[in-house]
């Protein structure tokens, strides 16, 4: 029952959410609650799955190639937490952040079948299934996205919108062509059937579809356009939820099905993902380089940052993709408080725009150093989490022999330092310029309050604590790596013990 | 019929990607049904396209008869329709307030460049 919890969870809070219509006050107590419930379902969920091995549960009691299974490894489950987490924070933003035609307009509901949605995905075992489940949280994060119908919000949802529904039709495409091919839908059935296809060859094109599907929805290069004016446009607490949680359920599908189902039948073009891996890293943070807004820049790094998970999906080594989970967490952790902070200073000064902001650091020293600790650690400083996580990564590079790939790696890391010190320098150090005649009313500070400050706070404690704590957190990592590097335990977990390969 | 479903599929994604690539939202919207209506078609196909039997165990068997059909695609093709209609219904309503706001169904037009 378990591994069902964290979907079932956030999913009733959507429902009693529905039936609170009108009630602004009730509807914010039940996100809340709905979140923190999903957080604690989470953790249950992990403290089970690291004490007791992968939990699996049958919906419908069917047995496993014919039902649909919720599986739960230890990927899933840090997956599960960590969109506890990523709600929790988005949630509590939200009451502080989110206007309130907003939150009476159906904000809650959305957000929280968005969540029930990202859990799902995360813990199901069927190909189908997870299209249902990116369905259900793309149809929230369209509302969430369109909600206010601001013109910069109708612009950017509509390539949102347009872009992942092409990535859909890519997604169920490749399902039915892997069901024609090997007349099941279940991964772990399908991971035994397709090391047995006679053409590896044809199993690689439906994976290249596969890999188009997904790389839209993780916006990885050349498909990342639609990322940057749809992250721009909604309120912060938005933002900060679609940056930590949206692209990386696109690359978890990846990392699952790329590992379970391609690699064992030897068609994962592995030489293909490490060239878009550098080409994203490179033209992402190339273009946060020439934005003038704090909160488009951040979104260029999001595409840049997807690299380095696509890298170590690419090596595709135990010790890489022990890399690569260690950097999603990181990097959704770190990306949504930017945002966060972002949301921040644009509600202090009107404005995100950095030739109109100035003097922050003066006024307001606890913002600034929220966003030291955090924009620190996505430049990848010791000892926060960008360290450690890049440093996997690196050393798996190393191993691996892929020495363009650490040096295209270490450039990009020296680029995001670049840009955080643009944002640091020009937001917070310089003095405040003159506010010109129009801008007086919007750049009056007053309502600020800790509003955002708060669950930005405690997002930067988590990447402090978690960086300090380095040595447990990378050996969880490893271990849900290895399941990763070695799916025979999933398959057997899934299958009994008949279906070892 | 297998080639012949290959080419209608192939014609219809083509058509539907022709869609998008324009500037029209009206004609994006057209062209993402297009191409719903396309992955459809290509997951009955997935399943065979010769003519068989209901998928119904007869009274008294435990097991399908010899060249029933497989009733997967179609319950998946069945989700997939849902999910269809329920999507390109909020894109309408995208598509009804974006012109209500520019009085065009120019996207450039919406993110303030001049057509």
């Amino acid at each position: 029952m378990l591994p069902v919890l964290p979907v079932l969870v956030p999913l009733a809070a959507a429902v009693l959410s529905l039936a609170a219509w009108g009630r602004p006050r009730a509807q914010r107590a039940i996100g809340v609650a709905g979140t923190a419930g999903l957080l604690a379902a989470g953790l249950a969920l992990l403290a089970r799955v690291s004490a007791g091995g992968i939990q699996v549960v049958r919906l419908g009691g069917w047995p496993s190639p014919f039902g649909i299974a919720f599986v739960a490894d230890l990927l899933s489950a840090i997956l599960v937490t960590l969109a506890g987490v990523m709600g929790l924070a988005g949630a509590w933003a939200s009451v502080a952040a989110v206007d309130g035609p907003r939150q009476a307009n159906g904000h809650w509901p959305a957000l929280l079948v968005l969540l029930a949605g990202v859990a799902g995905a995360f813990l199901t075992g069927d190909l189908f299934n997870l299209y249902v489940w990116f369905e259900v949280f793309l149809m929230a994060s369209f509302v969430l996205l369109a909600l206010g119908g601001t013109r910069p919000q109708l612009a950017g949802a509509i390539r949102y919108v347009v872009m992942n529904l092409l990535s859909s039709t890519l997604f169920l495409v490749a399902a039915g062509l892997l069901y024609g091919m090997a007349g099941t839908l279940d991964l772990a059935e399908l991971s035994l059937r397709l090391r047995a296809h006679p053409s590896p060859a044809l199993v690689s094109a439906v994976g290249m579809v596969l890999l188009a599907a997904w790389g839209i929805k993780a916006a990885i290069f050349p498909v990342f356009a639609w990322l940057p004016p749809s992250y721009a446009a909604p309120p912060a607490p938005v933002a900060a939820l679609f940056s930590g949680l949206l692209t990386k359920v696109g690359f978890y599908a990846m990392l699952r099905v790329f590992t379970l189902v391609l690699a064992p039948a030897g068609a994962v073009p592995r030489g293909l993902i490490l060239a878009l891996a550098a080409l994203t890293m490179v033209t992402g943070v190339l273009g946060a380089v020439a934005q003038g807004e704090i909160r488009r820049i951040l979104a260029f790094h999001s595409v840049s940052q997807m690299g380095y998970l696509l890298l170590g999906l690419g090596l595709g080594t135990p010790l890489a993709l022990a890399g690569a989970i260690a950097f999603l967490v990181h990097h959704s952790l770190v990306k949504s408080n930017l945002f966060l902070v972002s949301g921040a200073v644009e509600r202090i000064a009107g404005t995100d725009r950095l030739d109109r902001l100035g003097g922050l650091w003066a006024s307001r020293a606890g913002l600034g150093v929220v966003f030291l600790v955090t924009a620190f650690s996505l430049a990848g400083i010791p000892p926060l989490t960008g360290f450690w996580a890049k440093l996997a990564l690196l050393r798996a590079g190393v191993e691996a022999g892929a020495w363009g790939m650490v040096a295209v790696a270490a450039g990009v890391g020296v680029l995001t330092l670049f840009s955080m010190t643009k944002i640091w320098s020009e937001a917070f150090w310089k003095a405040a310029p003159a506010a010109g005649p129009g801008e007086a009313a919007a750049a009056a500070p007053g309502e600020t309050g800790p509003g955002l400050l708060l669950p930005a706070g405690a997002l930067a404690l988590l990447v402090v604590g978690l960086g300090l704590s380095a040595g447990p957190a990378l050996a969880l990592a490893e271990r849900a790596a290895a399941g990763l590097a070695d799916p025979s335990a999933y398959v057997r977990a899934v299958l009994g013990p008949g279906g070892a390969p | 019929m297998g080639p012949w479903i290959a080419l209608v599929v192939g014609g219809l994604w083509a058509a539907g990607i022709f869609l998008l690539l324009r500037r029209s939202l009206v004609k994006a919207v057209l062209g993402l049904a297009l191409l719903g209506y396309a992955t459809n078609l290509l997951l009955v196909a997935a399943a065979g396209t010769a003519r068989r039997a209901a998928p119904i165990v007869p009274p008294g068997a435990d097991a399908l008869p010899p060249g029933a059909a497989d009733p997967v695609p179609q319950a998946l093709v069945l989700t997939a329709i849902v999910i269809g209609l329920g999507v390109q219904a909020f894109v309408l309503v995208l598509l009804k307030r974006a012109h209500a706001e520019t009085g065009s169904d120019d996207l450039d037009r919406l993110e303030g460049k001049d057509p």
